[in-house]
């Protein structure tokens, strides 16, 4: 007894110290390892760049900025070195967020914001279910319900909107010519990395400006946390050195006009009339291409399908008859030979209890609760942006090169579903039990699959020294729904193929733009 | 004389019979065989109490060996193994089944006193638990397990006039952080990483009931409160490191053969009266003990 304490005391003892100390729970975010962004190349002569909406500069006002040796701009400067003088801890953390880049944090913002609305809508007693509504954004459900269409094309308009945006930016820095406070005042310290660019206007004030404007349509019960954002960002930049109050002032003026061509599409790309109603639903399985095996819901009650007119949606690459000249050849009909196998091929993955194909389909699930398939192809787009210095500029158009081609890719595959109506595998046999929840809209083709082959195809023209990684990733992504046995090998292949016919078309505006690559 | 033998059933399972004050004498190893079921077809998304018509009834079933060991008359050792599957009745939802975490305690009879009419003792109770397998955390409520590392400290009074006895616990859990198939992901504001900081868990347990050679019964009420974490919002998916509280009610029901020495019976259950982010559990357990000396008697 005795000695047998000898060994349990010093045992227990440990214990407690475990307890007490040591296993550390700190976990470090990868996004806030992004260095200060330092460009190789500030892209002086982007103001030349094809911009998406902006026909002519003139219809944009920048006023003509105070001399340097104004009152008013000597004024700012000493803000400046007021700021500087006492930076709290937080005041240097939010630098060294910032600092990373306009463009980059806000996309991660609104991805923020995309898996923060990505829930779907509790039924009603009744078994209905209610809709999201833009006139009362804060009833229950809250607006939006940021599924993938809606998240796809809210990417697409904030991304487009800020590369028009920085696009104007330049031209009026171009125009001006002022340097930046670091070199006017040798008492202003650069507390990020020194740029030629000019300052006036900000080009971080155009981003917040014209952002914080378009989130007003996107998200409009974020406005509080959006406008905090804003405001942090624009006090970085002052706390840096690198603008004065006057041209955050006038950048964020003319983000706020920019913004304002886009809001006027976005009203009126129908995006607004996509869920449909109970004609548009019940009408769908008359026009179904396998009459006897239309989609139906698999959840109880039975939900409407998402966005069922999101196919006619205006896009931003192409026009409306291409979306239609896009579309695939139809499915595989229920009970024909090519449908059978593929359906025993998804039954043998519903068996399949390896824990490598749970964990690619949990890696690319992007369901509910997430930032969705285009935002996690945002998420690899910044990754690897983040290894390129890229000036702001050429951040926004590539992003917007990206989110124009999974937004279009939403539209020509949301058209093909529900042009089809075809059924998901568990709906054709129940007998399929499936390793992640089955999407509530019909199963041909794949939305993984365009979004991720679209994605793939425009970032492999940007980064092309990375080789296959990621057609190899789009391939993945595709498969994972295979494995999770929530689609046909067919939704899926069919799906890479017309995701990359849609991004080659942001390619070809690419080549075009004016940028190089 | 063997008086019971107790083993802990993973956290999961909620069972709590590694929280009374038996213990076998030293030299004697008990084995033991537990099966429980465990099913909820309401939970709580917060506070908010919902029914599940797209998982319908979720169970889990759980198959666990294993060992207490008595080093002493005052220190016990014990591990165990379970294996598990899950499903849902309702929905597309595929179950899991796999080994779940292995667990050891080290549980030491510190202070035996006689107080009164009766006696008191102290137990203190150390424990931990290792996932045995690669299983899935982040597939709620269908996962078999949390897949974090534990470990955990209980202290243990009990009183005892006669066969009559009252009980009180308090454990503290640290867990580990996880790992998920994911690298980024949202709880209250999003996160890159794979990684997840998995709050730790505290409970309370009391108890009272009868013990005499051949038969004890006892209620229990338990008290688990997670330390942190977040609620699920409306109509979202569980995630692991959801704040899951809840308060059960449970029997444990202990039948020693008197003819067959060494060979016990337990049967129990619990019931969760209110919880947050957790399913409202029925769980029913049963399992056989054998129990026996592994010196010879002089």
């Amino acid at each position: 007894m005795k000695r047998s304490l000898h060994y349990i005391l010093p045992s227990l003892f440990l214990g407690v110290a475990v307890f007490g100390s040591s296993c550390k729970k700190d976990i470090t975010d990868r996004t806030s390892l992004y260095p200060a962004l330092s460009p190789t190349n500030i892209d002086l002569t982007a103001d030349t760049w094809k911009p998406v909406l902006i026909k002519d500069f003139s219809t944009l006002t920048v006023v003509a900025p105070d001399a340097v040796t104004s009152p008013a701009y000597l004024a700012d400067i000493n803000e400046i070195k007021a700021s500087q003088r006492n930076l709290t801890a937080d005041q240097k953390a939010s630098i060294k967020y910032w600092s990373a880049g306009a463009v980059l944090r806000w996309n991660e913002i609104l991805r923020q914001l995309v898996a923060k609305h990505n829930v779907a809508p509790y039924q009603n007693p009744d078994g209905t279910y209610p809709a999201p509504n833009s006139v009362n954004p804060f009833n229950y459900p809250e607006f939006p319900f940021s599924n993938p269409p809606y998240a796809a094309r809210a990417y697409a308009y904030v991304s487009a909107m800020q590369y028009d945006a920085l696009i104007a930016a330049w031209h009026f820095k171009n125009v001006y010519n002022r340097t930046a406070p670091y070199k006017n005042d040798p008492a202003v310290q650069a507390l990020v990395p020194v740029s030629a660019l000019p300052s006036y206007p900000s080009e971080d004030a155009v981003v917040a400006g014209a952002t914080v404007e378009i989130m007003k349509l996107l998200f409009p019960t974020e406005l509080e946390y959006i406008n905090q954002k804003a405001q942090e960002e624009k006090l970085y930049r002052i706390m840096a050195g690198a603008n004065t109050r006057g041209e955050i002032t006038a950048g964020e003026s003319l983000g706020k006009q920019v913004a304002a061509l886009f809001a006027a599409r976005a009203r009126t790309d129908r995006a607004g009339k996509a869920i449909g109603d109970a004609t548009v639903w019940a009408k769908l399985q008359t026009t179904a291409y396998d009459k006897g095996h239309y989609w139906q819901s698999l959840e109880t009650p039975k939900r409407p399908p998402m966005l069922p007119l999101f196919s006619k949606v205006i896009p931003f690459l192409f026009d409306t008859l291409t979306v239609v000249a896009l579309r695939p050849a139809p499915p595989y009909i229920n009970g024909s030979p090519e449908f059978i196998k593929e359906a025993q091929e998804v039954t043998a993955m519903s068996n399949n209890h390896s824990r490598d194909h749970e964990e690619q389909v949990a890696f690319w699930a992007d369901g509910i609760g997430t930032y969705t398939p285009p935002g996690h192809w945002n998420a690899i787009a910044a990754d690897e942006f983040v290894k390129q210095n890229y000036s702001e500029v050429r951040w926004a158009r590539n992003f917007a090169l990206l989110n124009m081609a999974e937004m279009d890719a939403a539209i020509v595959c949301w058209d093909t579903k529900y042009f089809y109506f075809n059924e998901r595998p568990s709906q054709a046999d129940p007998i399929i039990k499936t390793l992640t929840g089955v999407p509530n809209f019909p199963a041909y083709t794949s939305g993984h699959s365009n979004f991720s082959a679209a994605a793939a195809t425009v970032l492999t023209y940007l980064l092309p020294d990375r080789g296959s990684k990621f057609t190899d990733l789009a391939q993945a992504a595709a498969m994972s729904r295979l494995y999770g046995a929530i689609h046909f090998r067919s939704d899926c292949e069919v799906g890479l193929i017309t995701g990359a016919k849609v991004g080659q078309y942001a390619v070809t505006r690419g080549k075009a733009d004016g940028a190089g690559n | 004389m063997v008086v019971a033998c107790c083993l802990s059933l993973s956290n999961f399972a909620k069972a709590q019979t590694d929280a009374d004050a038996l213990m076998i004498p030293k030299n004697y190893v008990c084995a033991a065989g537990v099966y429980t079921h465990s099913q909820w077809d309401h939970y709580w998304e917060g506070t908010f109490k919902r029914d599940a018509p797209n998982l319908g009834t979720v169970s889990s079933n759980s198959y666990m060996l294993g060992f207490v060991y008595g080093l002493s008359n005052r220190i016990n050792l014990s591990v165990a193994l379970p294996y598990v599957t899950t499903n849902a009745s309702a929905g597309t939802l595929r179950g899991e089944h796999n080994l779940q975490d292995v667990s050891a305690y080290a549980k030491w009879l510190a202070v035996k006193q006689e107080v009164g009419k009766g006696l008191f003792t102290f137990h203190a109770i150390l424990s931990g638990s290792i996932p045995a397998s690669n299983y899935q955390a982040d597939f709620l409520p269908l996962s078999i397990g949390l897949h974090s590392k534990n470990v955990a400290l209980r202290g243990l009074v009990n009183y005892q006039i006669s066969q009559w006895f009252v009980a009180g616990a308090y454990q503290y859990i640290r867990r580990s952080n996880i790992t998920i198939d994911r690298n980024s992901y949202y709880t209250t504001e999003m996160h890159y990483t794979n990684e997840v900081e998995m709050p730790n868990v505290s409970n309370y347990l009391v108890s009272a009931g009868f013990r005499s050679l051949a038969f004890n019964a006892e209620a229990t009420l338990t008290k688990v409160t997670t330390e942190g974490g977040f609620d699920i919002r409306k109509n979202d998916n569980p995630f692991p490191s959801n704040r899951m509280n809840s308060t059960l009610a449970g029997v444990i029901l202990k039948y020693t053969f008197q003819k067959i020495p060494g060979l016990e019976l337990t049967a129990g259950g619990n019931y969760v009266l209110k919880g947050r982010n957790v399913g409202q559990s029925r769980t029913m357990y049963g399992g056989i003990y054998y129990i026996f000396n592994t010196k010879k008697e002089k």
